[in-house]
């Protein structure tokens, strides 16, 4: 199972250049996703979650088009060639 | 890219809104460079500058909004930055807490050079022994019991001021908004409420055992049994570390406020900014002025020369005045409006040094070489 993960320009440095991650692992979940994007760039999901596991307040993270804020969270569920996209809120001052 | 500093050079970090600046003089402090900015677009709400270990470190806490906090090392006066890419600074997963920002970073003693302190919001207190690199939550406060009763305050449950005895090693202070000041004397195992006599106006209980918002304390190494503190509505002296404290607001013209400095040569000599009040967090009266006592609080005396006296609608925040350790004091003043003033006299007069910064968030001092 193939699940991209697209970054933000912000955490393209953190990946060594990339900007988009494919995931190579069974992973059935978005969490799932991000703990083995964790275990290879652990810069690059520091700045996604809290040291608690929690997606960062003002990160938004998608599957596809739609927020998992929208679906179960962390535990959306993932398909062969999903695309998760990592977003800076926008928010600010 | 900034030079490398000559030995005597001052500086003055200030931390803002929207990224960290480096203003840098001779001795004299008459023409001042500014380099910067550092971490555009990110707040940074401490720094601090450590000569200890034959290093020259600078350490700057950046913070983006969506991407969180890290501590970030120059050992090339911000020529360059490192610092872990991990984030560093991590709560325990036991503690279920998560960092939301760093504000304040303190180097440990001359003779222990890789231990430096960080107080961090949720309110917490960190210990680094690589000279922050990495870092270790101060488990005695962390497990205190009194921590689900800490009410936030208008920033956050930040843990903004540490306090150290130049003698006693086992002892520090902390103070946090809004739980008060605590202090140790077994190494950071243990710690006290030590609030006697501090007011909680916005507490049905105008003197609790714990819950004051208190902005800022200061002392000096020659006289390290006294605290000078700058409460939310109050200001307060105490003679035997924290034991108890006496209301020393002679003549100011309002006792709320959030900066507090010590001078670095005098333990008589503490400088604030009185503000209006804690609904409109501007200076008195729209004038910029700085209070001065130089006998303990006794008295409390305004300087103003050189500083703006009409349509002054500025603030200081709790760690955005320092005082450098020249052999006649320095004193440095950032604003929330973007200025910087500076006094090369103990505060005796003032010129800005910086106009248009993005607010500032806090200032820090060094001498370079002095260590």
């Amino acid at each position: 199972m193939t699940v991209s993960l697209r970054l933000p320009h912000a955490l393209v440095p953190y990946a060594r250049g990339s900007s988009t991650l494919a995931v190579e692992a069974p992973c059935a979940t978005v969490g799932e996703a991000l703990a083995t994007v964790a275990a290879r760039w652990p810069a690059v999901t520091d700045r996604i979650l809290t040291e608690q596991g929690v997606v960062r307040r003002h990160v938004n993270v998608f599957v596809g088009n739609e927020s998992i804020r929208f679906l179960d969270g962390l535990a959306t569920p993932l398909s062969h060639g999903d695309t998760i996209t990592i977003v800076a809120a926008v928010s600010g001052g | 890219m900034p030079t490398r500093h000559p030995p005597g050079t001052v500086l003055v970090l200030v931390g803002t809104t929207k990224g960290a600046f480096i203003l840098s003089s001779s001795a004299e402090r008459g023409e001042w460079t500014v380099d910067g900015p550092h971490f555009p677009g990110q707040s940074v709400y401490a720094v601090a500058y450590d000569e200890r270990g034959g290093r020259t470190r600078t350490l700057m806490a950046s913070w983006s909004n969506h991407w969180g906090s890290t501590i970030r090392l120059s050992d090339d006066d911000g020529a360059t930055w490192t610092g872990p890419e991990r984030q560093a600074v991590r709560f325990p997963e036991s503690s279920g807490l998560a960092l939301a920002q760093v504000w304040q970073i303190a180097p440990g003693y001359a003779d222990e050079p890789g231990v430096v302190w960080a107080g961090v919001e949720p309110a917490a207190l960190f210990k680094s022994s690589d000279g922050g690199e990495s870092w270790a939550a101060v488990d005695g406060l962390l497990q205190h019991e009194h921590r689900p009763r800490w009410m936030p305050g208008g920033g956050g449950l930040c843990l903004h001021t540490i306090v150290r005895d130049p003698v006693n090693r086992d002892r520090m202070g902390i103070a946090i908004s809004t739980a008060g000041f605590y202090r140790t004397d077994d190494g950071g195992a243990t710690w006290q409420a030590r609030n006697q006599g501090v007011r909680a106006v916005f507490l049905p209980n105008k003197y609790p055992e714990f819950g004051q918002c208190v902005h800022k304390v200061v002392s000096h190494p020659a006289r390290p049994e006294r605290l000078f503190l700058q409460n939310h509505w109050g200001l307060y002296r105490s003679d035997n570390w924290g034991d108890d404290w006496q209301d020393i607001a002679n003549g100011v013209p309002s006792d709320f406020g959030f900066a507090m400095q010590m001078h670095p040569h005098d333990p008589d000599t503490v400088y604030i900014v009185p503000i209006q009040s804690d609904e409109f967090r501007v200076v008195p009266d729209a004038r910029m002025r700085v209070y001065r006592t130089r006998d303990a609080g006794a008295s409390w005396h305004a300087l103003t020369d050189g500083l703006p006296q009409h349509d002054a609608f500025e603030c200081v925040l709790r760690d955005a005045m320092a005082a450098d350790a020249c052999e006649r004091a320095g004193l440095y003043v950032g604003t929330r409006g973007g200025k910087v003033f500076a006094s090369a006299d103990e505060g005796d007069s003032w010129r800005t040094i910086a106009d248009a910064l993005p607010p500032v968030c806090c200032v820090k001092t060094a001498v370079v070489g002095a260590r």
